[in-house]
């Protein structure tokens, strides 16, 4: 669990953080803390917005909402429901009501349809939770060089939180899954503003949706998801991106064909063969070039250091930060604080399990005045590492690139 | 002025997300850009996506809310709006 220390110095932090005097990687020109590096158009419009139950976060759009979470909340390990990114495509969103909302269970891959309510989603099926990252596939966008079109998000499109739910697989058991099934497909209440327009819809590979670990949560860090984060009931597919986390589920449906659409083709592709042997989803590679993206990468982020920040020669300097990958688990992370020319093994932290963040600290003494280029990079049990330059894709997918600050010692 | 009216009401219907003004870069073109495009999404989306798109990417982003998102723009229109979005939001010359 996080230590006091560290919940601490969080609250240190977010004191600081809404006062005005902090430097570093934010850019605080346009009034909110954007990632150095986005487009200027986005570094001139973000600024803080608070939608109804969160406070302030980057808002890089008001329509559809799309917020992101400033970095200095990932000082703790977990991430609050009210500093939580939000992410949606269409610009109509139903609030849903706990005592009506209902999610159809149904298709030509089920024998037996029905339909859940909350209630007897909570009483007719195990309970489970667990803690896992949630990361927006366009996590890190922003940074694309060169930059391509989108939601131009910094680091912030990512959170981990502790969920509660029940088993995606039970419930299609109950159902009763035919052979034939081999993808099943989510619908949300978010629809298209257009008529016609495509409503925000996913599907999982047959053998992911009866994933153990793939839950129906309607808890989130002990309390009811956030309406902004998918109330009452959403999908969590821990160890895949966000796309497929439906939002304020309403339909599931078990499909003997693939599931054809366009969030699945042409949206949310990564090119073939440029990033390392991930899940496939081999029902949707319907073209040589492309493949759905499913896997987050191994990552890490500095969470404990700004650009440009003074510190004082002959003082330890605490570079604190977490790390996290697909699932398999942070194996090492190593620190560099001399630009790349040497690196160091961080001391991993508290395990909150395999789809959590984990944090991780090192620290060192600057011996002299100047500059020193502080680096890290995760490494997972596959040997599945980050790289030093990005691998170019035309979504802005999978940017894992070393994160690398510098410091000024005097 | 079907589709301005039409965010009109969309917007009142979502009042936790009402609060968007977003002043467009003056030009030929901006009313039309304005009102088309916010019929669908806030406009700092075009803000946000800038200036680094050239023209063809304009023109392909402006077909997919067409084609995709099934937005209410007449073919005729495109160009004005390929226009504006270019010379007030693409790359510098």
């Amino acid at each position: 669990m996080i230590s006091r220390r560290e919940a601490l110095i969080g609250g240190a932090s977010l004191l600081a953080f809404t006062g005005i005097g902090t430097a570093g990687r934010a850019t605080w020109a346009a009034g909110a803390p954007v990632s150095s590096g986005v487009p200027e158009g986005a570094a001139a419009e973000a600024e803080l917005g608070t939608l109804a139950g969160k406070k302030p976060l980057i808002r890089l759009s008001h329509r559809p909402p799309n917020y992101e979470t400033p970095v200095e909340y990932f000082k703790d390990v977990i991430t609050p429901n009210d500093v939580f990114f939000v992410r949606y495509h269409h610009g109509h969103i139903p609030e849903l009501t706990a005592a009506e909302w209902t999610c159809q269970i149904r298709g030509e891959g089920v024998e037996k349809p029905f339909t859940l309510s909350l209630a007897s989603l909570k009483a007719d099926f195990q309970s489970v939770e667990m803690v896992a990252v949630c990361q927006c596939s366009g996590n890190r966008r922003g940074l694309s060089k060169p930059h391509v079109p989108g939601v131009q998000w910094g680091y912030g499109a990512m959170g981990n939180a502790k969920w509660k739910g029940v088993r995606l697989k039970d419930v299609l058991t109950k159902a009763g899954l035919k052979g034939q099934t081999i993808e099943v497909a989510f619908n949300g209440a978010d629809k298209a503003v257009m008529t016609g327009g495509p409503d925000f819809m996913k599907s999982l590979p047959v053998w992911k949706a009866m994933d153990e670990n793939v839950l129906l949560v309607y808890e989130m860090n002990g309390a009811p998801l956030p309406h902004w984060n998918g109330f009452p009931v959403r999908l969590i597919v821990p160890g895949w991106t966000g796309t497929y986390w439906m939002k304020h589920l309403t339909t599931i449906e078990a499909l003997t064909q693939p599931f054809n659409q366009f969030w699945m083709a042409p949206a949310y592709r990564i090119p073939q063969g440029k990033f390392p042997l991930v899940d496939r989803f081999i029902s949707q590679e319907t073209d040589a070039k492309t493949t759905p993206i499913t896997e987050i990468v191994v990552n890490s982020l500095i969470t404990s250091l700004t650009e440009g920040q003074k510190v004082t020669v002959g003082h330890p300097v605490e570079v604190k930060g977490i790390a996290w990958d697909a699932g398999y688990g942070i194996r090492t992370v190593e620190v560099s604080t001399d630009g790349g020319e040497t690196w160091h093994r961080a001391v991993l932290g508290a395990d909150l399990g395999r789809f959590s963040f984990k944090p991780w600290s090192h620290s060192f003494v600057p011996s002299k005045a100047g500059k020193h280029t502080v680096m890290v990079k995760a490494t997972n049990p596959q040997g599945a590492t980050q790289t030093f330059e990005l691998v170019f894709n035309p979504a802005g997918y999978h940017n894992n690139v070393i994160e690398t600050i510098t410091i000024e010692a005097a | 002025m079907k589709t301005f009216l039409f965010a009109a009401v969309l917007l009142a219907a979502v009042p936790a997300m009402a609060d968007e003004t977003i002043q467009l870069k003056a030009g030929n073109g901006m009313e039309m850009v304005q009102s088309t495009c916010s019929a669908c999404h806030s406009v700092d989306y075009i803000v946000m996506n800038s200036p680094f798109l050239d023209r063809a990417k304009w023109e392909a982003s402006v077909v997919k809310m067409k084609k995709v998102f099934k937005a209410v723009i007449d073919d005729k229109d495109v160009p004005t709006i390929v226009d504006y979005l270019t010379a007030q939001y693409g790359p510098a010359k």
